[in-house]
């Protein structure tokens, strides 16, 4: 799931430049389970902006705004609300709010900043445990990143910060080096320890990234 | 071959310290604090250590060339690219630098631009590793070279850091990647040491323990509250208490670590911290 947060009140006075008719986007996927762009979310911003002198001539939540079809389709579908707007304002993650602005020649503001792709531990506790690199070492990691979860990504074991099995960026964190290598010992095998490995090929996914699934 | 090489492929003792290169181009303090380490071996040139940023240092340590003082070359896989590190490693060679300190470098977060991207393209291994592909006449995609860059690798070791068995792997690494001598950390518990050159010994890297200049027992306590992989036990940190000069104390402690150097490694890497003057006690 992709995590993100609504930008601060400030930040999004600064964003909305003024414009007084705003026509509001959510999405019903991964900003409704951040709680930055659902339908609650959706309808504390219209209060807001109403309060603050602001039309809102319409809402839409679109069920996953990354799909670029099917945000083009409900927006479609509200056209004269859109219409009668200046500006969008979308409130999904980076991606949801580009289907949006590559939907309409309205103007459209971003009111979410789009933090990782995240792991869910509990509801509203998210983690970052894959940074989509292309490149997955994790069978040889016992199923621990340590592109994502090694704050300087290192490939070949623990840097020199490492401390007591801590990590040198975040004392409160443990050294994914020192996790994986406890589990490696756990299932008894060697894994990624066994070979020194290579510079890792940042040239597998070339940004932006594409894909298609072959028939 | 660089002295460095030269004295330690002998088997002596040797002796090395680091300067940091200034925050700004005025070179004269540094050159200066350079001028004052008369009885070592070679200086290490810090790159941008802690993360703070300071001038380039290659050209610190060009102009300790021509001062007639060998460099080490600092080099860390935080700041640079492959591209990059590749790239300064053969101006380095070609300006004369031959001793190399391989590092994977603090992470921006606590110098002074935490906002700065962290590159690590390379860890300290691989880069090892591109240097001894450089060496043999290629890059790192295998494409040949004109001239061939000539160079004493080294990488820095943590003896104290737990879990052992895991730093000792990375070392292991370090070993076979062509790292030809090692640096510690500062070492303040021999006993410690001693576990890790038992290890370390086989692999016939030679080892310059570490040995920082302790000036107070608060500079003790805030070494091991903030620096990663550096113990100074309780008993020193009471002797620093206790003594009328606690520097003199520190002299005292660090000159205790030489001497256990001697005995179980190859040389000493001395941290003295702008109280050079003291080297040569320390050394006695």
């Amino acid at each position: 799931m992709i995590i993100s947060e609504q930008k601060s009140k400030e930040e999004l006075l600064l964003a909305l430049d003024g414009c007084k008719r705003l026509f509001l986007v959510g999405c019903a996927a991964c900003a409704t389970a951040c709680k930055s762009g659902g339908e609650e979310e959706v309808f504390r911003m219209q209060e807001w902006l109403t309060s603050l002198g602001c039309e809102v001539t319409g809402s839409l939540i679109i069920e996953e705004a990354c799909h670029i079809m099917r945000a083009g389709r409900d927006l479609r579908q509200h056209r004269p609300a859109v219409e009668e707007a200046d500006v969008l304002l979308v409130l999904a993650c980076g991606a949801g709010i580009q289907s949006v602005s590559s939907s309409t020649d309205k103007r459209v503001i971003g009111g979410l900043n789009s933090l990782f792709l995240g792991n869910i531990r509990r509801f509203g506790q998210y983690e970052e445990k894959c940074s989509l690199c292309g490149d997955c070492i994790l069978n040889e990691t016992a199923g621990i990143c340590p592109v994502t979860n090694c704050a300087k990504g290192l490939l070949n074991g623990p840097c020199g910060g490492m401390e007591e099995g801590r990590c040198e960026a975040d004392r409160d964190k443990e050294c994914a080096w020192n996790e994986i290598y406890q589990r490696l010992k756990k299932q008894g095998r060697p894994g990624v320890f066994a070979r020194t490995v290579p510079p890792k090929n940042w040239g597998k996914v070339l940004k932006p990234g594409r894909h298609r699934i072959k028939p | 071959m660089s002295l460095l090489q030269q004295q330690l492929s002998a088997g002596r003792f040797v002796v090395t310290a680091e300067i940091a290169p200034p925050k700004g181009i005025d070179t004269a303090a540094a050159l200066e604090t350079a001028r004052a380490l008369r009885d070592v071996t070679a200086v290490n040139v810090t790159d941008n250590q802690g993360a703070n940023m300071r001038m380039a240092p290659l050209a610190m340590a060009v102009l300790l060339l021509r001062e007639g003082i060998e460099p080490i070359l600092q080099l860390t896989c935080r700041d640079r690219n492959r591209l990059a590190l590749q790239s300064d490693l053969l101006g380095a060679a070609a300006l004369g630098i031959e001793n190399l300190l391989l590092l994977s470098g603090d992470h921006p977060r606590f110098g002074d631009h935490p906002g700065a991207r962290p590159v690590f393209d390379l860890d300290s291994v691989q880069l090892l590793q591109g240097v001894e592909e450089l060496m043999a006449g290629r890059d790192l995609s295998g494409r040949p070279l004109c001239g061939l860059p000539r160079f004493f690798p080294g990488a820095a070791a943590t003896p104290e850091a737990e879990p052992f068995e895991l730093m000792f792997q990375k070392y292991s690494k370090k070993v076979a990647a062509g790292a030809r001598f090692f640096q510690t950390q500062a070492v303040f518990d021999i006993p410690r040491f001693e576990i890790f050159m038992d290890e370390a010994r086989p692999l016939k890297a030679p080892v310059l323990l570490g040995v920082l200049l302790l000036k107070s027992a608060r500079m003790a306590r805030f070494l091991n509250a903030n620096i990663p992989g550096v113990r100074v036990p309780e008993p020193l940190i009471a002797r620093l208490e206790a003594a009328s000069d606690p520097l003199d104390e520190g002299v005292a402690i660090a000159r205790e670590l030489v001497a256990c150097a001697r005995l179980r490694c190859q040389g000493v890497h001395l941290m003295t911290l702008g109280c050079e003057e003291r080297i040569p006690e320390i050394l006695g």
